[in-house]
């Protein structure tokens, strides 16, 4: 088969390392290995120290990631597994999949660091994000009781939107449920994922989508556009920690610690700002690019742990589809 | 009709019927196979299933009964620029579902076009989502497949009925129940059937444009057993009920499908005499063309700006999904013809319902399933592109054999008997007189399923890896990475590209053979 | 000798009863009211249609159960005899061999067969260039070259002017004598029975009669066909 896809002329890539290096594979989302994310910059820097051939696989997006990581169970051919979330590491461990790590780093991270099996390679708040000039809400409680609308993304097949109920919950607690009941008239529409969710609130379609505060990072040094900000919420933002772990049934140990390692070093770090559009778990050396100092930075950070977020979710869900199903 | 024998074995067309059957099946039960423990069928999957039989059975109903006066305008008159149009008209179909969704949003949509105009007048903006936008949505995706296959009844009546009909000075009326009545008697059902099949599975266009988990589809409750809940075995079961459903409303068709065939005419171009003002006939036109053409317009105009700039990268997407299309193309074709002759040849049941499967399969199910199959044995994202196009194939089939099926029968009515009385064999009538015949129908078909392959984003983002990515694929992650601008040119340059392949193989299929 | 063995044909609720003989290079018409089953007759012979009980058979070969293009018969229908995608001489060849390229020797009698019957130029027309009278004699050329003992005729020339029907009935009946051919021939007309059918078959109320000489029981017709003859 592989042949007849070779003949098509169809294989793109065949890899310029040598036949007998050994291969790193590491399953990731999608964007991570778009042409547009980190991957090709991380494959190339780390190839250059390592002597191996890395391999990145792209798997939808966290949620779909993990599934792959199930599915395949103990024969899966991923050495690594990055791009999932604390929301979905509790669900990850029971798995009894991943393997612990032995990597230390000097965190930039909102919260302290302790998780032994999952190392965090970026992170970044949650927010709404909006055309600047207006008046915008100061919180979910006056955003609900304003006429500003929204677009979000379904918790049900996005790790935002699945974020955004963490956050009103961690936020609201109990009042959760009143507060998605009264948030339902400002929702324009849910949508499969942020992509979408994005690209309907730049066509006009609300006034304000859930993104992550570092959007606006984008446009401003991309685009040279000043004009979209992030909205600021005095209950604070939850965060979202990027993490990778090791899976227990590599046979690629060494070079797994090696990448997971290197992941938290500069090289790997200075990647991350410009290509994933989110905060270097670990600050490089030269700091962070230019246009980054414009964001917002919360007040306070919400993060329900891992083992509260994997309880949680499942309630809160169920609150939601009750709420926004009326 | 109690003849004896049939100018052509049907065996070929039942074995590929069997073969899709199951691949169909049996990714579904590898699935179910690999689940432990399921919570099974929740009470909120009553609430998903309820609603997409809702928008299905609506969606279904609407494009078909829009489609009939369309149609109908477009097979009795002729002016400059009708095929152009008739082309034109089957785009939505073969839209990349985001794309789409942002052209009906540019034109409907709160800063939309209409909304715009409203505004001028003082008025407020529409507002899209809900049931109805769901419906609108499916109604824009699949009117121009529902007039496509109900104009292609209308050609399909003799020349000399018309004729016949003008010379017996038959009102419009009468004539609509003596002549097209019964073609349609015969066609609308499997339209009806295929229609609510493609919107059983639909769901980001349910989810994004019914506003809310509200309109929360039964694939939906697949994707969320899969990757919310892991949930393999209720997947399973969510798609076994999506296929049972589908499988349902095919019976039903086929039941109510008067199969007559309409007798041979000799090869004259369709002309009629109708007397009826054009005035209605171009209302209808008017009125699809607006409906249909105008979100086309803008997606072209957004993907203009960044049409210039699209990174290289692009292209080579491009170039990708030109050879996966042809690829499923092919695949579609040597499935798809054999299962055509064996219906027209009276084998219906069993390879209808096969190939109508492929509707109802939900992608997700279809893509997991052979990546469990295929997994032990090969590198799945060696076969990434083999895979989608094998997918896309059994994807079209449905829409392949509604087009081919029809005029294998009228083939065989036509030549049958002829054939077996000179002792021609199956495989001889088959090559020289069935595909002779049915070269239009062949290339329609070709067309549709390439334009399909090309603008499904199918099951590669299941299997590819960093290197592989089809052009719908590289428009996600386009706009994954914020370039929405980059996104807007390439899906008009996938735009082009399905368009160019629709064009060129319908052309090809109706050279000399007027439409 | 053609003969129908105690038949019974059956097409939903209607049957036909059949239980006679023909004697071979006669050429036969099948007569009778419309709906009376004539051409169900024909199609029962040619293979197209099942006996319900009974036999068929051919100088002694039992027909019954062979399969259309196995049977020593050519057939012409009421339309859809050439196939219009296919020009004059392929739709021809198919008669000389439907399944293989022709050798040249088969080609020449292709040619030989279009001259017999006048179009020696139209070969590589298409069915579609043709008039009328041209395609029926495409239709012949290819019977010419199918060399089959029996030719059965349901009214392929009912669209034609009644002198070109009379033409095409004496090329029938020319190439039939040439060629030492049975013919059976549906007709409504009783003028092309006493063209050049000796003999014709009475069809009426579920029953095809014997064979009687065409002249006869045209001038003494009984009830059941004079009403069908009106005036005539």
């Amino acid at each position: 088969m592989k042949h007849l896809i070779l003949a098509a002329g169809i294989m793109s890539a065949t890899s310029a390392v040598a036949a007998d290096a050994p291969v790193l594979t590491v399953y990731t989302y999608d964007s991570f290995v778009s042409d547009w994310g980190p991957g090709p910059q991380v494959k190339a820097a780390f190839e250059a120290v390592c002597a191996c051939e890395l391999n990145l696989v792209g798997v939808e997006d966290g949620a779909a990631l993990l599934s792959r990581v199930r599915l395949e169970g103990k024969n899966t051919d991923a050495d690594i597994v990055l791009g999932l979330d604390t929301n979905l590491t509790a669900a990850a461990n029971e798995t009894g999949l991943f393997a612990p790590h032995s990597v230390t780093a000097d965190y930039a991270l909102p919260i302290e660091w302790t998780d032994t099996t999952f190392v965090p390679f970026d992170w970044g708040y949650f927010s709404f994000i909006a055309n600047a000039g207006a008046d915008f809400p100061a919180n979910f409680a006056e955003l609900a009781a304003s006429d500003t609308s929204i677009v979000i993304q379904d918790p049900r097949t996005s790790t935002p939107g699945l974020g955004l109920l963490l956050w009103v919950k961690a936020a609201y607690g109990d009042e959760a449920l009143a507060i998605w009941a009264d948030l339902s008239d400002n929702i324009v529409t849910v949508t499969k994922g942020w992509s979408e969710a994005y690209g309907l609130f730049l066509e006009g379609e609300a006034d304000m989508v859930l993104s992550y505060t570092t959007s606006p990072a984008y446009h401003l040094i991309a685009e040279d556009d000043a004009s979209k900000v992030a909205v600021s919420f005095d209950e604070g933002h939850y965060a979202q920690i990027e993490v990778a772990a090791k899976l227990a049934s590599t046979d690629q140990s060494e070079l797994a610690d090696q990448f997971l390692a290197f992941m938290v070093s500069d090289a790997f770090q200075n990647i991350i700002p410009t290509t994933n559009w989110m905060y270097p778990a670990v600050t490089p050396a030269n700091g962070l690019p230019d246009g980054f100092e414009t964001l917002i930075t919360p007040k306070s950070t919400l993060l329900l742990d891992a083992a509260m977020a994997g309880e949680m979710r499942d309630k809160a869900l169920t609150e939601w589809l009750g709420a926004l199903s009326r | 009709m109690a003849w004896r024998t049939k100018p052509l074995s049907p065996y070929p067309g039942i074995g590929a019927a069997v073969l899709v059957a199951a691949f169909i099946l049996g990714t579904l039960v590898a699935v179910g196979w690999q689940a432990d423990g399921s919570k099974g069928f929740a009470a909120s999957d009553w609430v998903a299933l309820r609603f997409t039989l809702k928008q299905a059975t609506l969606s279904a109903l609407i494009s078909v009964f829009l489609a009939i006066p369309v149609a109908r305008a477009l097979a009795r008159r002729r002016f400059w620029g009708r095929r152009v149009l008739i082309a034109l008209l089957g785009a939505p179909f073969i839209l990349p579902v985001i794309v789409a969704i942002f052209g009906l949003l540019q034109v409907f949509g709160r800063s939309g076009w209409i909304s715009d105009i409203l505004g001028v007048f003082g008025l407020p903006p529409i507002r899209i989502y809900g049931l109805h936008g769901v419906v609108l949505a499916h109604v824009f995706f699949n009117l121009p497949l529902a007039t496509r296959l109900i104009l292609q009844g209308w050609q399909e009546i003799p020349a000399e009925r018309f004729r016949l009909a003008a010379q017996l000075g038959l009102s419009g009326r009468v004539m609509f129940r003596q002549i097209e009545w019964p073609m349609l008697q015969r066609v609308a059902p499997g339209v009806l059937a295929v229609i609510f099949a493609i919107c059983l599975t639909s769901f980001a266009v349910a989810l994004t444009l019914g506003g809310g988990p509200r309109a929360t589809t039964v694939e939906l409750a697949i994707y969320q057993a899969f990757t919310y809940d892991f949930d393999l075995g209720r997947a399973a079961l969510l798609s076994a009920i999506q296929l049972g459903l589908t499988v349902t409303a095919a019976v039903i068709a086929l039941k109510l499908s008067n199969q007559a065939g309409f007798g041979a005419g000799m090869d004259k171009p369709v002309q009629r005499w109708d007397s009826v003002s054009p005035i209605r006939d171009f209302f209808w036109i008017f009125l699809a063309t607006g409906f249909l053409l105008l979100p086309l317009s803008s997606v072209v105009f957004s993907g203009l700006v960044g049409l210039f700039e699209l990174p290289s990268l692009v292209f080579r997407a491009a170039g990708v999904s030109i050879m996966v299309a042809g690829a499923s193309t092919c695949i579609l074709l040597v499935l798809a013809l054999p299962m055509a002759a064996a219906i027209g040849a009276g084998t219906k049941g069993l390879v209808e319902i096969a190939g109508i499967l492929g509707l109802a399969a939900s992608p997700l199910v279809l893509g997991t399933g052979l990546f469990i199959l295929v997994r032990p044995y090969v590198n799945p994202s060696d076969l990434a592109l083999l895979v989608t196009a094998l997918v896309n194939a059994i994807m079209a089939l449905p829409f392949a054999l509604r087009i081919l099926a029809p005029a294998a029968r009228d083939v065989i009515v036509s030549h049958g008997r002829l054939a077996q009385s000179l002792n021609m064999s199956g495989r001889v009538f088959f090559v020289r007189i069935m595909l002779a015949r049915m070269r239009p129908q062949i290339g329609f078909a070709a067309g549709l399923a390439a334009a399909l392959s090309m603008g499904d984003l199918g099951v590669i983002s299941l299997f590819a890896d960093a290197q592989t990515a089809t052009l719908p694929l590289q428009i996600y992650r386009l706009m994954g990475a914020y370039k929405m601008d980059a996104a807007a040119g390439a899906a008009l340059l996938l735009l082009c590209l399905s368009m160019g392949a629709f064009w060129l193989l319908d052309r090809g299929g109706r050279r000399h053979a007027e439409v | 000798m053609l003969k129908f063995d105690n038949c019974l044909i059956e097409n939903g609720a209607f049957q036909l009863k059949a239980d006679f003989q023909i004697m071979p290079l006669s050429s036969v018409a099948i007569i009778g009211p419309s709906g009376s089953g004539k051409s169900t007759l024909l199609e029962a012979l040619a293979g197209f249609r099942s006996l319900t009980h009974g036999a068929l058979l051919w100088k002694d070969q039992d027909l019954t159960s062979l399969h259309p293009g196995k049977r020593p018969i050519a057939m012409l229908f009421q339309d859809g005899n050439l196939f219009p995608h296919l020009t004059v001489f392929q739709n021809v060849a198919l008669g000389m061999q439907a399944n293989k390229r022709l050798t040249n020797e088969e080609v020449s009698q292709v040619e030989m067969a279009l001259v017999r019957v006048g179009l020696a130029d139209m070969g590589l027309r298409k069915p579609a260039e043709l008039s009328g009278g041209q395609r029926s004699r495409v239709a012949l050329a290819r019977v010419l070259v199918q060399r089959r003992e029996l030719l059965l005729l349901d009214e392929p020339f009912a669209a034609l002017g009644p002198a070109l029907k009379a033409e095409m009935l004496d090329l029938v009946a020319d190439l039939a004598k040439e060629t030492d051919t049975t013919v059976l021939m549906v007709s409504h007309d009783p003028n092309d029975a006493r063209r050049i059918a000796s003999q014709t078959v009475l069809v009426a109320e579920g029953v095809a009669h014997q064979p009687q000489a065409t002249a006869e029981l045209l001038d003494n017709p009984p009830a059941v066909l004079r009403d069908y003859l009106g005036g005539a």
